[in-house]
């Protein structure tokens, strides 16, 4: 790769925060698929093959993946004030959103009709959240190590509930050695 | 634990965060152990119910673990949660991302990201029951979550109607 750093146009922090403030506040049920039309489709300040790249790397780091990307994005274009103007329009806004329906949960919580509404979301919920994992595992190789490790984290945590740090400290340097020796 | 210790709430989710490779979802089934489980400062019900509350508002799931620190020590309790997964791991981010605009092609980064994969799948896998378990109580509970776990595998609909569909169902005494 060559150093493209010098044509890189650099971008006020305001329109930084803006941006996305605009992406978060639009992501209603998942952020990715916003960030992607904003910061590819309309801004133009990534490529499709930069957007997936970076992605991939914020899904390597500890984090939610699209504020490791919000993050990445405010730094490369913007620096240290860049990238904290991003993640504060990111974070921020949805903060105080969410803040704002616990209050209203803590108010109106007990109502029987909030209730019974609450209990039937909770239900689809959970069936997206499996949902997705369905979706991921289907590109996951057809062989037995992934699964196999897949299996145990799910065994250890989900059905013994030992806790994750003692699970990943055991699987993951195991797991990571394993695809190492794959590479080779 | 009979008064909420706000340092070790946060020392915990400090702790948590440096194995939460692969987004929130991943260490939903530690949060809910130490929250409900060990320290019983919430039912599973509401765990349940306050991460959904989360999934409904804009903005990137993550904002669970914000809600649920607020749910238990209000503005304190938010920060305790959030800042620990905020601050090191966007730090990690920026460092990271440096070295790999210089390196591209790293293999020992290949190697990271298929070895933990599977891990990171299990693990939401493991959220996703604890998830269904603490919200159903009957068969129709485990049907409606079948369908969508159907309809979202078959039709690229908004997840938010969904959603709706299931507090409809709520209102008129379904589940």
């Amino acid at each position: 790769m060559t150093q493209t750093e010098p044509d890189r146009p650099q971008i006020g922090a305001f329109t930084l925060f803006l941006t996305f403030s605009w992406i978060t506040l639009s992501g209603f049920g998942g952020v990715m698929f916003w960030a992607r039309r904003v910061l590819v489709e309309r801004r133009r300040w990534l490529t499709e093959r930069e957007f997936v790249d970076l992605l991939t790397l914020g899904q390597l780091l500890p984090g939610p993946n699209v504020l490791n990307l919000t993050v990445m994005v405010g730094h490369r274009f913007g620096g240290w004030t860049g990238a904290a103007a991003a993640v504060a329009g990111f974070l921020g806004w949805p903060c105080l959103v969410v803040i704002g329906m616990g209050i209203l949960y803590q108010r109106y919580g007990a109502l029987p009709q909030v209730q019974q509404a609450l209990a039937g979301m909770s239900i689809v919920a959970a069936g997206l959240l499996l949902a997705t994992v369905i979706k991921l595992a289907m590109v996951l190789p057809r062989r037995w190590r992934p699964w196999l490790f897949g299996t145990l984290a799910f065994v250890g945590v989900g059905v013994l509930r030992w806790p994750l740090l003692w699970v990943m400290g055991a699987l993951a340097p195991w797991a990571v050695a394993a695809a190492w020796k794959e590479n080779e | 634990m009979d008064r909420l210790d706000l340092g070790a709430l946060s020392l915990h989710f400090l702790a948590l965060w440096f194995v939460a490779v692969g987004g929130p979802s991943t260490i939903l089934p530690e949060i809910h152990r130490y929250v409900v489980e060990v320290n019983h400062l919430m039912t599973s019900t509401q765990f349940a119910e306050i991460y959904t509350l989360a999934q409904v508002a804009p903005g990137p799931n993550v904002m669970y673990v914000t809600l649920i620190g607020w749910q238990l020590a209000g503005w304190a309790g938010a920060a305790a949660t959030t800042l620990p997964l905020l601050v090191p791991a966007s730090t990690l981010t920026l460092l990271v991302g440096h070295l790999n605009e210089r390196y591209p092609n790293a293999p020992i980064g290949r190697a990271i990201r298929r070895g933990l994969t599977p891990i990171t799948i299990g693990l939401m896998f493991a959220s996703a029951t604890i998830l269904i378990r603490a919200v159903n109580h009957d068969w129709r509970g485990y049907l409606i979550t079948l369908l969508t776990v159907a309809l979202v595998l078959r039709k690229p609909w908004n997840p938010l109607w969904l959603l709706a569909a299931g507090a409809l169902a709520g209102i008129v005494g379904f589940v």
